[in-house]
């Protein structure tokens, strides 16, 4: 009896062990590269994310901050797979020639890149892209800036005509142009007679550059500022001039409490967890990973309620709520026109080329559709209601 | 008449004369020891390590593996080469400052040819434009200031510095026209899958080529500084102009040969970095080496085959700071905090290698040697 229960004992112990062992997922060793440092907004997004993710599993990650578009990123992404990392992550557009680069030379390490565009055509096993529709999260911003219009419009601060918003970009392509037109859409979803004016600094993080486009605007008679780019710069001078904006990447409402209505953006940790458990588990992770708001990877943060129209936060619930039922769709075409005309199809850009080939139909079942055929957006067109007012870059 | 006892100052200081190179070394070092004491104390009042862990970092950061070491010996050879071409200008008491305009137009020269060629020529013949385009952009680029410096006495370190910022435009500028996606503000790796116009790689490795032509370099220009006609002509219009003119020198002819060759290998590290390592073009792909170049050549007292150590030292320190910021999870401007005290040290090493600080109470003892 005695050695039975032993045994039972021994069994269990084992048991335990085992299924410890199994429970306990290998360690992964994860290494971040990041264009800025947790001074951009756009930046901390990502090293948060980083961060967040790898404290679940209990790893430590590698984070390299300040790495540029150039050669650097290169000897980053090399130098973090030499010193034994599974998996590279890169964060800006820019630095994909270089990850791609190294990835040709690690086979057997996973370099993972957001924003870029070449993982689907590159045919590289271990080379991926990433993004998420985070045009959604930005018509939902759109409808807070549109019912901000709304209220200025009803409190007789402006008419109807004038319900123009501004928009700081950073640069002219894609994924520019598909943020600014469904923030702007949102925004037109209700306030209809909404404009818009946008400005370009040519560059991602320019404090100055982005303050100075924002006051551009301001001057233009623009009543509610939102933008592309990665600096408190263009929230500060609203916050100055008491004029209503709509952020990106995270929460201004310390810096600007009276102006901050609320912001949308990407939360990265469900995509970090996503490929740190697929490597743990050797699984492949595909070229193209896009996250939306059912992988809680668009979120929007909490409503600023001095700022915010009354009604917000319901006209964002519900348009949520159709989103996610299907309802919904940003890129509608019958709710803008280019040149006049309603689009019935358009080819686009899908696989990079140094020609710009347009090459896939994109416009199927009444709507444009963004980020399916590969993660990083390729909306590019020039709506009608939008006014560029510089796009030297 | 007052005649009153006068008081000593606490301490004064007076010029040395030339101290034997093992002495000047020898607080040269004691400056890089006492920087590393002040950097590991830092870091450690700052992050609670060990100080000596802080000391294997900056080792490991460019002997850990053998990438890293190979980056080091590039990163010397791209810092050298630059030192090497402001050397001469120096040496003759011209200070170009422009050295990063140069490197810039060199490899605006260079990704021209890379892009615009491609489709042209064949890879050998892109290859020999590069060089040839390259080299002629930083020649030119140099030479503007020195002929405004011997037609009309213009001043040359306020010339060559704004012609920096001409190239950093001019450089801005052809970025937009080729980027690549379109609005995306940067080129990226060019020829990345056709590989046109990129330098050959010696033995696989991408860095080699790079290291040995420096290597070359720097023995060509020792002995060019040191035992040919035109580096001692150079050294004479340095030492005084009027000498030179007494003597028949043709100091305008000397001003403007030297900024041609500066200026030229300028260019040629602009080559390097372009066509050789980056394959891509950025406004700071030089790196601020331009500037950094003063220094390597400054502390070598302009002596080619000592600029290796030199560069090698601020290459090596810059390198374990970057290390420690990102090991310790610091923000990337510690490391830059970490090169500034380093930099400071080294630097202020020059006062005590150049002065002597006697205290009140020494003085009295007059001619013992105080370091």
């Amino acid at each position: 009896m005695k050695k039975l229960i032993a045994l039972i004992i021994c069994l269990t112990l084992c048991l335990g062990a085992v299924a410890a062992m199994a429970a306990e997922p290998a360690k992964v060793k994860i290494g971040f590269i990041f264009l800025h440092d947790e001074n951009s907004t756009y930046d901390l997004n990502f090293i948060n994310g980083a961060k967040e993710a790898c404290a679940k599993f209990g790893i430590e990650p590698i984070l390299k901050t300040g790495i540029e578009e150039t050669e650097a990123c290169y000897e980053a992404a090399a130098d973090l797979a030499d010193s034994g990392c599974d998996i590279v992550f890169a964060d800006s557009f820019g630095h994909e020639d270089y990850m791609i680069q190294a990835a040709k030379e690690y086979p057997n390490v996973q370099f993972c890149h957001a924003t870029g565009t070449r993982a689907h055509t590159e045919g590289l096993s271990n080379y991926h892209n990433a993004f998420a529709s985070i045009y959604e999260g930005r018509f939902l911003g759109g409808i807070a800036a549109g019912m901000k219009l709304n209220q200025l419009i009803a409190e007789g601060k402006i008419t109807a005509d004038q319900a123009k918003l501004g928009y700081i970009g950073a640069y002219t392509y894609a994924e520019v142009i598909s943020g600014y037109t469904s923030f702007f859409l949102g925004a037109r979803s209700v306030c209809p007679t909404a404009t818009m004016e946008v400005t370009f600094t040519g560059s991602w993080y320019e404090p100055t550059l982005e303050k100075e486009g924002a006051a551009k605007l301001i001057a233009n008679n623009c009543v509610v500022i939102s933008e592309h780019a990665d600096s408190m710069g263009a929230p500060s001078e609203c916050e100055n001039n008491n004029v209503p904006f709509v952020f990106y990447n995270g929460s201004a409402e310390s810096a600007c409490p009276n102006t901050y209505i609320v912001a949308s953006r990407i939360n990265w940790a469900p995509y970090f967890e996503y490929i740190i458990n697929a490597v743990a588990n050797g699984e492949a992770i595909p070229a193209d990973w896009t996250g939306t708001i059912a992988t809680e990877s668009v979120l929007l943060t909490d409503l600023n309620e001095n700022a915010a129209a009354p009604g917000t936060a319901e006209a964002i619930a519900e348009a949520k709520a159709k989103m996610e039922a299907g309802e919904l769709k940003v890129f509608d075409t019958a709710t803008f026109t280019v040149n006049g005309e309603t689009l019935t199809s358009y080819l686009a850009d899908v696989d990079s080329d140094a020609a710009y080939e347009k090459d896939t139909e994109v416009i199927a079942d009444g709507y444009f559709h963004e980020s399916e055929f590969r993660s990083a957006p390729y909306f590019d067109l020039q709506i009608d209601g939008i006014t560029l007012l510089d796009t030297k870059f | 008449m007052r005649n009153e006892t006068k008081r000593e100052p606490l301490f004064h200081i007076t010029k040395r004369s030339v101290l034997p190179w093992y002495k000047a070394w020898g607080i040269r070092g004691g400056a890089i020891v006492l920087a590393l004491i002040v950097c590991a104390l830092i870091t450690t009042l700052m992050t609670h390590q060990n100080p000596f862990e802080v000391f294997a970092t900056i080792f490991k950061a460019s002997f850990s593996t053998q990438r890293r070491t190979w980056v080091l010996f590039q990163n010397i050879a791209m810092l050298l080469s630059v030192s090497l071409a402001v050397v001469p200008a120096f040496r003759m008491r011209f200070w170009n400052l422009g050295a990063e305009g140069q490197m810039l137009v060199g490899g605006l020269a260079t990704a021209a040819c890379m892009i615009c060629l491609r489709d042209v020529f064949p890879n050998w013949l892109v290859i020999v434009c590069m060089v040839i385009s390259s080299i002629v952009a930083g020649a030119v680029w140099g030479v503007i200031p020195a002929l405004f410096k011997a037609k009309w006495n213009t001043n040359e370190t306020l010339f060559t510095l704004m012609m920096n910022y001409v190239a950093i435009q001019l450089v801005s500028y052809f970025i937009i026209v080729w980027e690549v996606p379109k609005g995306a503000g940067k080129i990226g790796i060019i020829n990345q899958s056709s590989q046109i116009g990129w330098l050959p790689s010696i033995g696989g490795q991408k860095y080699l080529l790079n290291i040995i032509i420096v290597a070359l370099l720097t023995v060509v220009m020792y002995i060019y500084l040191n035992y040919s006609k035109h580096g001692y002509e150079i050294s004479v219009v340095g030492e005084s102009e009027r000498t030179a003119k007494y003597v028949g020198i043709e100091v305008n002819k000397v001003i403007i040969r030297t900024m041609i060759l500066s200026g030229a290998l300028c260019g040629l590290t602009g080559l390097l970095l372009v066509g050789g390592t980056d394959h891509t073009l950025t406004t700071s792909i030089t790196g601020g080496r331009g500037f950094t170049a003063v220094m390597v050549a400054w502390l070598a007292k302009f002596n080619p085959i000592w600029m290796i150590a030199t560069s090698f030292l601020l290459v090596f320190l810059e390198r374990g700071a970057g290390d420690i910021s990102t090991n310790f999870g610091l923000n990337q401007s510690f490391s830059d905090i970490l090169s500034g005290i380093i930099l400071f040290f080294i630097i202020g090493s020059e006062f005590f290698i150049n002065y002597r600080v006697s205290f009140r109470h020494a003085s009295k003892q007059e001619g013992k040697a105080h370091v």
